[in-house]
Order: structure tokens, then sequence, then C-alpha cells
């Protein structure tokens, strides 16, 4: 089982109905497998905090959501995760390509790295860091804590976990 | 007509349905003229109640009405094409038009300009867009949840407010009474 594979079983296993994407180029296997799993309801966002608003409504219409996106995002939807899914006290999975981090060839990358655990810091956001391929399986065991807490929770994951970046 | 003439007019159709209202004076006018446990008033976020109305309408069959403004629409103007691709036939997006930004002061918005939100949303692949005066929101509300077609409807008002309190109710208190109106 790859690890995208491994990811969306454990999606699927907790119920995970609703996921929607903005692609990253290190996502672009996990996003596939979200596409190609007809238990997943995949509805691709044109910008994240857009995601947030259909994944906050997904889980009020009785649905499990989760969000797939790039670390960048942090810095497009700070607003959105303090005043809609906190605010109101919703559970969200953020499964995050942690970009700018070891063999990351784009050097502009490393400029939003560099603040990606600061700002999860700052908004009191559960995180968790996957490096090495092993780290996945704790991916069940945060979305139930998730599920549990109703807060949205981050998974960073850089390109060493994903085998590289692709080069 | 303003908003507010609206949204009285239309108060005995939306409270039969699920409804997710638009950040400030939208939803402090629905709270004040027709508050139901089946609305959601959004407390922050500009921009997001047609994507929350959506995300509810996909995952269940209950009639989901978005009630948005021109200004907050064009802040979320991604969320069209994304409407368009993923139709929901129990999903109405209602963009009240007035031009301008009300909640913040009545600046004008490019919608008030040269920019037509009827005609964006059908280049951006909505089926049923359909562009109404004030005084006719509410038949072509009814019409458009009676023919159990995705629709989105441009009601054309005028700029002005009314003076109504904000909204204290605690945001989980506003998020649960929901949940349970979707369940129920």
């Amino acid at each position: 089982m790859t690890v995208s594979e491994k990811i969306v079983a454990d999606f699927v296993s907790n119920d995970v109905e609703f996921i929607t994407t903005v692609p990253c180029k290190q996502l672009a296997g996990v996003i596939d497998a979200v596409e190609a799993n007809s238990d997943i309801y995949h509805i691709p966002s044109n910008k994240e905090d857009e995601g947030m608003g259909l994944c906050a409504g997904a889980y009020m219409g009785g649905k499990r959501p989760a969000i797939i996106m790039q670390n960048t995002a942090i810095g497009v939807t700070v607003n959105t995760l303090v005043t809609l899914t906190q605010y109101y006290r919703m559970p969200l999975p953020m499964l995050i390509s942690y970009r700018g981090e070891l063999r990351e060839p784009v050097a502009c990358q490393a400029e939003m790295a560099v603040h990606t655990k600061a700002l999860l810091s700052q908004l009191n956001i559960p995180t968790y860091h996957f490096h090495k391929e092993d780290d996945v399986e704790e991916f069940d065991a945060i979305l139930k804590y998730t599920y549990m807490c109703n807060k949205p929770v981050a998974i960073l994951t850089d390109a060493s976990f994903w085998g590289g970046y692709g080069e | 007509m303003i908003r507010s003439d609206i949204l009285r007019d239309i108060a005995p159709i939306l409270r039969d349905h699920l409804v997710v209202c638009n950040i400030g004076l939208p939803s402090q006018e629905l709270h004040l003229i027709d508050d139901q446990p089946s609305n959601f008033y959004m407390l922050g976020t500009m921009g997001l109640s047609s994507s929350i109305g959506l995300g509810v309408a996909l995952v269940q069959d209950k009639t989901v009405i978005s009630i948005d403004g021109d200004g907050s629409v064009l802040t979320n103007f991604g969320t069209l094409p994304t409407i368009a691709n993923n139709v929901s036939n129990n999903y109405i997006l209602l963009i009240i038009d007035n031009g301008s930004y009300g909640s913040t002061g009545d600046q004008p918005t490019y919608a008030g300009m040269k920019t037509s939100l009827t005609d964006v949303a059908r280049a951006c692949g909505c089926e049923n867009v359909i562009e109404c005066k004030a005084e006719d929101t509410g038949k072509t509300l009814q019409s458009a949840i009676d023919s159990k077609k995705m629709t989105i409807i441009v009601a054309k008002c005028e700029s002005g407010n009314i003076k109504v309190p904000v909204i204290t109710k605690d945001p989980v208190v506003i998020r649960d009474r929901f949940m349970k109106a979707v369940q129920g």
C-alpha cells in the first residue's frame, strides 16, 4: 500500500466522505487517490478559504469533511480558521504539504516554511509533522482526535515523507 | 426597495428551508425580522455564505438557500465556478445585489458599475441564472425552489440599511440548532 493509499483508506475508515483540495505538486498522488475513491465526494476549490467554507457546510450537513492543501494556504486562511472553523467549533483535518523543507528546489517556498509552524502555534492548532514514511501510521489516530475535539488540526507532510519532491 | 425590504418579503418562504446568511447586516436583519433555528448566521468570514451553503446542500437532501451580497460574491469569486461544476439541485444562491458594501458604509462595488454578476455566473457555467427586480424576489425564489434545479438569483435592489442590533447569540448555539434543523 502506498502512502497515498494508506491516507485515503484512513479517511474512508473514519467516515470522511467530503474532501476539498487545492493542488500542490507534492500532493498530486494523494489527490489522485481521493478522486479515484468512490466513497469520497471530491470537490476541488479555487482557494483554500473557499474550501474551508465548503467543509463547514458539509460538516453541518452531516458529513465529515477534510481539506488537502499547501502550507502557503495558512497565509490565506487565518481569518477563516479563526472566525469560522474555530469560532463555531468545527472539526477539520488539514492534510498540508510542507513545502520549503529539506529537498525543496524552489527557494521562495522556504519563505513560507519558516512561518508555517509559528502561525499554526499562534492559532492554537494541534500540529503534527510527517517526515518519515512510517509517520503515516499516526494518521488514523489524528483523524479520530480531530473529530473528538472539534478543532482544525494540521498534518504537515514534507518532501522526505513523500519520498522526495518529485525530482 | 432595499435589502431589508426583500428579507421581510421573503421571510415567510425562507422559514421552511435551511438558510445560510451572509455576514454583517444581512444576518442581523434576518435575525431581527424572523429568527429561525434553520438560519445559519455568519458572524465572521466575509464571502463564504455561498460556499457554506453549497457544502450543506451537497451532503443532504433539504433545500438550502444561501443569501449573499454582491460585495461578498466579489470577495469569493472562485465560488461561482465551484457551484457551476458541482450541481446540487437542492441549492439556491440568492445574491441581493445593491451595488454596495452595505455593512461597511455603502461603499460602491464593481457589481454596481460595469460588472454584471448575472453574466459572470453564466460565464462560469451556472445553468439557471435569473436576474430579477427587488419586488419580484419572492416569486422568483419560490419558483426556483419549486423547480428543484440549482438556481442563482441576482435580485437587484437599492443601497441602504436599517438600524439593527448585532447578533449576540453564541456561535456554537447557532451552529448546533442549525445542525438539529438539518437532522429534523
